[in-house]
Parts: C-alpha cells; structure tokens; sequence
C-alpha cells in the first residue's frame, strides 16, 4: 500500500473567461498514496514553477471539507467518484497507479471561468441576498430557550443547513440548475419557528433570483444528490416545491406593503 | 510610549453597562454619513459589517476570498461557550470569567474576559433568533456538552459543524444587509496596506485578485477582522489561505504587535504522515467528552490497541488529573502527550501518536449515539487514515491551531493607531497565554456583534475626522510601496517555489518554537530565519504577471510576510522567560513538566513596535492587575 504511484494529469487551461481553453498534460511520479488530490496538484504546481512556467489556478483553503472553496471536475465528476467527500478530501489512493486524471473546472452559465480551474460562483450569494436569511436585527432577540423546538424538527433543519455552497449540485446538473442549493437554504430555514414569518416571501424571492441569474430547470435526475460532498437530500427540492407552489397561490398578500430585500 | 488599556472604572460587573451609557452616541441620522471599513468576513468580520449596517452606518466589507462564507470560522468545529446555566450545573458569568482567566493563565486582562462572558449569552439568543441549527434535547430545548478546563456544561453546539453554521447566520445577515444596500462587498479583494492620515487611520489599499488591480478605499474608520497566524508553522490546522498580511502590514504601519509568542498548540489533530502535506486536521475536543487518552505503559510495545489489555495502559490524562481527567486545558493535555511520546511511549508508524478511544463510550451509550454526536469528525477521521474509529481508537499528536497574540487593542477593540480596530483572532484581547475550547467563536462573534457596534459609534463622535480623498498623497505612498514589493516579487526570477521556504519557516518554529522552548533553541530561531528570509528574496520563483488572477504571487506575498514576522514571534517567545500557558519555556517549569509562571517579571502584556525588517523591534508592557480572580499557580489535579 505503500508503493508510490503514478500518473497522467490533463488539467484545464484556460487565460480567462474570454479565452478558448484547452488542456495540459503533466506526467506525477512518487506520489505517496496518502497524499490529498489537492497535495498532489500543488507538487504539480511546483515543478511548472520550477520549469518557470505559470501554476495551474485552482482553489482551496480548508482542505477539509467544510468551506466549500474547492471545486474540481475530476475525470467527469464534480469532486471526482467518492461519495460524499469534496475534493480536497480525496486522497490519492483511491486512484490506480498509472490512471490518467483529467481535471475540469465547474461548467455552468452562472458560473464563468475565471481562469484555469477558477470559476465565479458569486451567483450563490445574489440567492442568498435575494431571501436566505432570516430578518432580524443584532439585539432585541429573546432568550435563547423561549421556543422549544422539536428535535425531529432541529435535526432536519441541520441536515440542510449543512450545505457548504461548493456549487457540485450544479456543474452536476445537466441544466446547471441550482434547485438543491436553494431548496437546502428554504428548508433549513422552513424547518424552524423562526424561519416562518418569512417562509412564502423567502422561497419567491430566492427562486425568482435564481432564474434571473441563468440557472437551468430542475428535470428531477437527481445528478446534485448524487455529487453533494455533503449528500443533501433532493427531498429539499421537493419540499421547496410544495413551499413555492403555495406561496404563488397565496401571491404577494403575504407580502403586504415591503419591497426591500429584507 | 504609554499604553493605556482604556478600562473603564467601576466594579468589574458594572464597568461595561456603565460604559454604554458614559459612550457618546453618533445621530442616527448621521450613520448613513460615517463609512466604516471592515476587513475580513468571519465570525468576527461578517457580524461587526452586518451590525454596523443595521445600525445605519455605510459598510464596506472585504474578503480575500470569493464568498463572505468562505472565511476560515466555517471549520470550527466542536462549539461556542455562554454562560446560560441550562444544565443547572453551577454556571455562571463570573464562573465563564474566571475560568478563562485562569484558562488563559492570568496573562489576559479581567475587565474584557468579564465583558467577553456577560456578552456570551446574547450571542446564543442571537444566533438562534437567526435560524442556527443548534442541537438539541428531545424536550426541544438546547443540549450543551462540556470542553477542556471547565467542569459545567456550558458549550452550545450545532453536530460537529458549529462554525459553520455560527458563520452562515452572521454571513446571511451580511447577505441581507448587502442587498438591502446598507454594505458593499468586496469579494477577492487582498488588503495589502492600511493608510494613516495625519494620525488617524482613514483606508487601505487592497489588490483586486482577479484584474491584478491595486485600489485606494478610504472611511471614517478601519475594522480589521483577519484571522490568526498559525500558519507561520507551516503546518497547523488553519485554512491553507490563513495569513498574517492584513495584521503584520499594519504592525509595519505602526501598530503594536502583542504576545506573538502566545500559541495554542492543540492536542486532538491527525498526526504527520510524510512532508507532502499542506496541512494537518483537527479533531474536535468536544471529542475528549467522551473519547479517553491513552498509551501502552511499555515503551516500544508495538500490539495492536486491542490486544493491549487495560491494566498496560496509561490514561495519563486521568491518573494525573484526576478532578479534569481527559478535560484538562489544551496546553496541559498537549504537553502532557508530547511527554509520554518523548519517553518512547507513543503509538503508530512514527511515535508521535497517542490515543484516543471511545470504544468505552461506544459501549456505555452505543454507536448510534457515538455516531448522532460526532458523526462527521469520525467520518473524517476515516476519510483521511483510512482506519474506522468505530472500531480501532484515533491516533492524535498535537498541532498548531489558534494563536492567542495579536494586534494590541485597548478595552474599546482600537488599536495604538486611531481608527484601526481589530477584532476575532487577529487581536490580542481575552485568551490570555491559553485559550479554552470554544472561547474564540464566543470572542469573535462578542467582538463583532455586541462591542464594536457601541465603541466605534463612541470613537467617530469623540473625534474630528475631516474629509479624505484618496489622492492624497498618504493613499499613493501606500500604493506604491504595495506596487513596489509586488513587483519586487515578480522580479526575483530564481528557481524555487515560495511553499519550499514556507516549509523551511515552519519547521524551524516547530522544532524552536513549538511545544516546548529554550533559550539555545530560540536563539538557533533567531539567526535561522534572517537566513532563510534572504535566501527567499534571492532564490524564490514567481512566475506570471501581476496583472491577473496569481495565486503564486498571492502565495508568495503572504510567505514574504511571514518571514519577517516569525522572527518577532520567536523574539517574544526569547524575550518571556517564563512558562505560562501555551508558551512553555523549559528554564521555568514545577514538578513534572507543570508551566511556571514568574509573575514579578512577566505579569504583563508584551506589545511590540516595528523597527524595520532585520532590525530588533521595541518592546513596551502594558502590565495586568487580577483585583478579581486570585493570582495562583494554575492546577487541574
Ligand atoms: C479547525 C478549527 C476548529 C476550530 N474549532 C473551534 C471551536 O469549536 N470553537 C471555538 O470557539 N473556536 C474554534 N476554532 C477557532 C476559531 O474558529 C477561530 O479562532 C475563529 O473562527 C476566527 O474567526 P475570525 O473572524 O477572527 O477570523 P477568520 O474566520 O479566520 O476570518 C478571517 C477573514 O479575514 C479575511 N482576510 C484575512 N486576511 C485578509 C486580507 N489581507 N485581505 C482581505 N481579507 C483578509 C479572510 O478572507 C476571512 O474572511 C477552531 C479553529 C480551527 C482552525
Ligand atoms: S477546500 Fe474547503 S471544502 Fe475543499
């Protein structure tokens, strides 16, 4: 297990977002199998630098999973094939010794490259602006325990907070639609007493921003669950839904007399 | 220089209520006038931007990164700290007070630990105002589990992900307030220098990542909210991205640098596998509630963990702590593992490994609830070792995780310089030479929510700030000094990529300037890091431009920076010589490897002032009175 492993690197280049990519070969030897994807690419950065040549940009900061920093198509897949793990987790020996790598960046509309590997996922927080929140000042809130919350209820809510806005569920998608990042927001937020006052108004405004910002459809094929690092469940987009579809009948009453965004 | 803390008068329970009211107010009217800078969007950042936004001021935020939600507060892991005493279990302000200034081995000062733990219980009721997840009994009211050196139950928790989603609250509230228009965000924006205008700090100048861009900002007051330095170790736990840029180029502007030396090394990480690795992984101490420490008695005994039957372990946590037991503070509990490895008694394929079971857990309460706890950190654990922790205990060996110096802030969270506040990580305010588990979630989001909001407001009412623009000829000297080390970079041309001297940097703090320190090693540091400093400047490659998206240069800017800044950390480190807390230097220790403290000598702040790179910086004290909490060597028998 210890033996140390080769490979056959093609990653993407690309100067920048008018630019026409194309890919770079780069042959990895040596590689100990503990070694992260991400350690592995930062060797190959290393020797471009020492030839002189430009480091492929990629990017990453925790390396563990949680920032959601990291996004890499390896060989077709957002985070490469294992489930539930992003790609800064991915550790070389689960690749087989001699195998070729191509890595991508994320492709999606909403998305431009930036350069290389690099892509700007800005469009999440426009969403995120648009009604992912709950309105509430610094200060007046009462005490922390004044409303129970059922635990089943808790639970649920964190299952879908635990999104980390790596945008996988999109370059997933055939139609690079953003449905399972949205939903995760709305029923984490659904889920819990305080996220009900603005329950209608939040999941109008989130997915009105969402197709302004040249995500595609949801067609139910469920490439996003299978690509989350954190495998949240498409029964979010489901549960959005049933919350969008009320709240298009109930129509802007709800929303009586407030045009900000808060 | 003369360093006045600014603490209020009064009892230490009513100094911050009597200060609120004593604090001049700024008009609501005219908040939309003041423009307030803010640097950094974690916990500390976001909460500081989106609070001042609300309160009506005109935000500008920044962040290096390409998300406000990216900032490296969405790792933290195991909880936030308050003193609500839902347990009924004995809690209490003064208690959370006490416990993090002895925690913090009496180098931090009483009246902001008192106000950091009044505050603490706001924060709670905020954060679940704000939809954060928190977990939570089957009754539906808030569980709490306990963290190293305190024995109640005061640590709020969301699974093993509470940064995250202490983060996400703060950054949707950030969110709501950039579309409501109340704050600009500046998104992969590199501050790279701080401007000061006829004495006050009215800007910065920052580097657009992605055009290569240099920009001016200019504001009533700057908020500088950055993070820590671990990764001057190279090696620590911090994000890959974590620096010390923002703080080290206002030290260099002349903000005092304060305790550099105070690091907290943590006991629970993944230990080293080879020199490939970029960084090391934390598993979270809430992990210690119910995970027990071990080594085999025999030294060089190589039988797998379950075939060592109990009476040839050492719990050495438990049997020499026998009231903290596995919950001692991290200082002691990482000393105590690097004692046990360095007597030839440590575990897996280098020694530098000890223990940490849970199967005695796994059987009291079963895997599922094991699993319902810390689920994630065990499956982490599994993704990166390939080994179950279900089923064989964790091998852990301390690593470098939270750094308790900072920017030296008087009780208002402003810096020497007017103008420059510092919040979360990157200040030097309440941990002390330690800091407990959870404190610094509770520090950054009390910094940023609950202090700065009342103390800014006090400082743009009590002075004249006349207008600024930024052609005045302080923002273009700050400009093109930044132009000028950037392209300084670029031009070195060698052959050696910038990672290669980060690597050297680190490991010559680790092995000087780590776990344990003395004087020889110090001063070994010393000459060291000058030495790899020049051969940085001469040998290192930055390849492409500075006109577009380059991450090496960024890299390398960073690395340049923390070359000259080690040196003052090593410096310190030499210049304390005392042990007290994370800082353990081997000339002052009791009983078996116990820290120290020499409090005639060192019962003070060091605040350090900027020399010139290569030149020996100015040390001045600002000395510590414990009129509350006991001055007393420090035991957790
Ligand atoms: C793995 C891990 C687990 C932890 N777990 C816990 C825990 O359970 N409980 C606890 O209390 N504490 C924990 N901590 C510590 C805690 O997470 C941090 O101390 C805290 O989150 C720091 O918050 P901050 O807002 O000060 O800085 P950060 O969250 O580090 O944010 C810094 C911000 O500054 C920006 N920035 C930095 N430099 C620049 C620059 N030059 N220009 C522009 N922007 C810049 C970054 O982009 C970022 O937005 C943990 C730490 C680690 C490493
Ligand atoms: S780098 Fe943070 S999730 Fe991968």
């Amino acid at each position: 297990m210890n033996q140390k492993l080769s490979f056959l690197l093609r990653l993407w280049r690309q100067k920048d977002g008018n630019s026409q990519g194309k890919f770079q070969e780069i042959r990895m030897k040596d590689i100990p199998p503990d070694m992260s994807f991400l350690e592995m690419l930062d060797e190959a950065n290393n020797d471009l630098i020492r030839k002189g040549e430009e480091p492929v940009a990629f990017e990453s900061d925790c390396r563990e999973g949680i920032c959601g920093t990291c996004s890499l198509v390896v060989n077709g897949l957002p985070h490469g094939s294992d489930p539930g793990t992003t790609v800064c987790q991915l550790f070389m020996r689960r690749f087989n010794d001699g195998a070729t790598i191509t890595v991508e960046p994320w492709r999606a509309k909403a998305f431009p490259v930036i350069k290389d590997l690099v892509t700007d996922r800005s469009a999440f927080d426009q969403i995120i602006s648009a009604g992912g929140f709950v309105s509430v000042n610094t200060g007046g809130a009462p005490d922390a325990n004044a409303t129970a919350i059922r635990k089943c209820d808790a639970d649920t809510a964190m299952d879908a907070a635990a999104c980390i806005g790596c945008g996988a569920c999109v370059a997933a998608c055939p139609n690079a639609s953003a449905m399972l990042f949205v939903s995760a927001k709305v029923s984490h937020l659904g889920h819990l007493p305080q996220g009900q006052p603005e329950r209608e108004r939040r999941v109008v405004r989130m997915v009105q921003k969402m197709d302004e910002l040249g995500f595609g459809n949801c067609s139910n094929r469920y490439e996003c669950e299978a690509a989350c690092p954190k495998e949240i469940s498409v029964e979010h987009i489901a549960r959005m839904n049933r919350d969008y579809g009320f709240a298009s009948l109930l129509g802007t009453e709800r929303e009586r007399g407030n045009s900000g965004a808060g | 220089m003369i360093l006045d803390s600014k603490i209020p008068p009064g009892s230490i329970e009513n100094k911050w209520t009597d200060y609120k009211f004593q604090m001049k107010l700024v008009n609501p009217a005219n908040k939309r006038k003041h423009k307030i800078i803010v640097v950094g969007t974690g916990l500390a950042g976001a909460s500081a931007a989106a609070s001042l936004a609300e309160l009506g001021y005109n935000v500008h935020s920044f962040t290096f990164h390409d998300s406000p939600r990216r900032a490296h507060s969405i790792a933290a892991q195991g909880g936030i700290n308050a003193a609500k005493n839902y347990p009924n279990d004995g809690d209490s302000v003064h208690r959370l007070f006490y416990d993090t200034v002895k925690g913090g081995d009496f180098r931090a000062r009483e009246a902001n630990v008192h106000r950091l733990a009044e505050i603490s219980t706001q924060i709670i009721d905020h954060c679940v105002a704000q939809g954060v997840p928190f977990a939570r009994e089957y009754g539906g009211l808030l569980d709490n589990r306990s963290f190293g050196g305190a024995q109640v139950s005061r640590t709020f928790y969301a699974r093993g992900q509470t940064g995250q989603q202490l983060l996400l609250g703060a950054y949707q509230s950030l969110m709501r307030q950039v579309g409501l228009g109340a704050v600009k965000l500046h998104t992969r924006r590199e501050m790279l220098d701080v401007v000061v205008v006829d004495g006050q700090t009215r800007g910065i100048i920052v580097r657009n990542l992605v055009t290569g861009e240099l920009e001016r900002h200019e504001a009533d007051a700057v908020v500088l909210a950055t993070g820590g330095y671990g990764r001057v170790f190279y090696l620590s736990t911090n994000a890959v991205g974590c620096n010390v840029t923002a703080t080290w180029r206002a030290h260099k502007r002349g903000a005092l640098f304060a305790n550099p030396c105070f690091t907290q090394i943590h006991p629970t990480c993944i230990p080293v596998t080879g020199d490939h690795q970029s960084k090391l992984t934390l598993m979270s101490e809430s992990l210690r509630n119910d995970g027990r420490v071990w080594v085999p008695k025999t030294a060089g005994d190589k039988r797998s963990p379950e075939k060592i039957p109990e009476s040839e372990r050492f719990y050495f946590l438990e049997e020499k702590y026998p009231s903290f037991g596995n919950l001692v503070p991290r200082d002691v509990a990482s000393r105590n593992a690097k004692q046990v490895c360095d007597q030839g008694l440590g575990v897996g394929e280098t020694g530098l490994a000890v223990y940490l079971d849970f199967s005695d857990a796994i059987k009291r309460l079963g895997k599922d609830k094991i699993a319902e706890k810390y689920g994630n950190l065990f499956q982490m654990y599994d993704k990166i070792t390939d080994e179950n922790p279900y089923q064989v205990p964790m091998r852990i060996y301390p690593a470098v995780h939270y750094t308790m110096g900072g920017l030296w802030v008087d009780y208002n969270l402003m810096s020497n310089l007017p103008g420059l506040h510092v919040l979360g990580e990157a200040n030097f305010s309440d941990h002390g030479a330690n800091r407990l588990g959870a404190s610094a979630l509770m520090q950054g989001l009390a910094d940023g929510y609950f202090i700065i909001p009342h103390t800014i407001g006090h400082y743009l009412a009590s002075n004249k700030i006349p207008k600024v623009t930024t052609d005045h000829p302080a923002f273009v000297d700050a400009e093109n000094s930044v132009k000028a080390r950037q392209d300084k970079l670029l031009a070195v041309k060698g052959n050696k990529p910038a990672m290669e001297f980060h690597r050297q940097l680190g490991k010559v703090m680790w092995d000087y300037c780590g776990m344990a320190r003395n004087e020889a090693g110090l001063k070994i540091a010393l000459d060291e890091i000058p030495k790899i400093r020049e051969a940085f400047w001469k040998e290192v490659s930055v390849t492409g431009s500075g006109q577009d998206l380059n991450m090496a240069l960024e890299e390398a800017g960073r690395i340049a920076d923390f070359l000259e800044f080690g040196e003052l950390l090593v410096l310190d480190a030499y210049t304390r010589r005392e042990s007290c807390g994370g800082h353990f230097r081997e000339e002052s220790q009791v009983g078996e490897g116990e820290a120290l403290r020499d409090d005639n000598n060192f019962c003070h702040v060091a605040a350090w002032e900027f020399k010139g790179v290569g030149q020996k910086s100015e040390l001045h004290k600002e000395p510590l009175a414990f009129d509350n909490v006991h001055l007393t060597q420090r035991s957790y028998k």
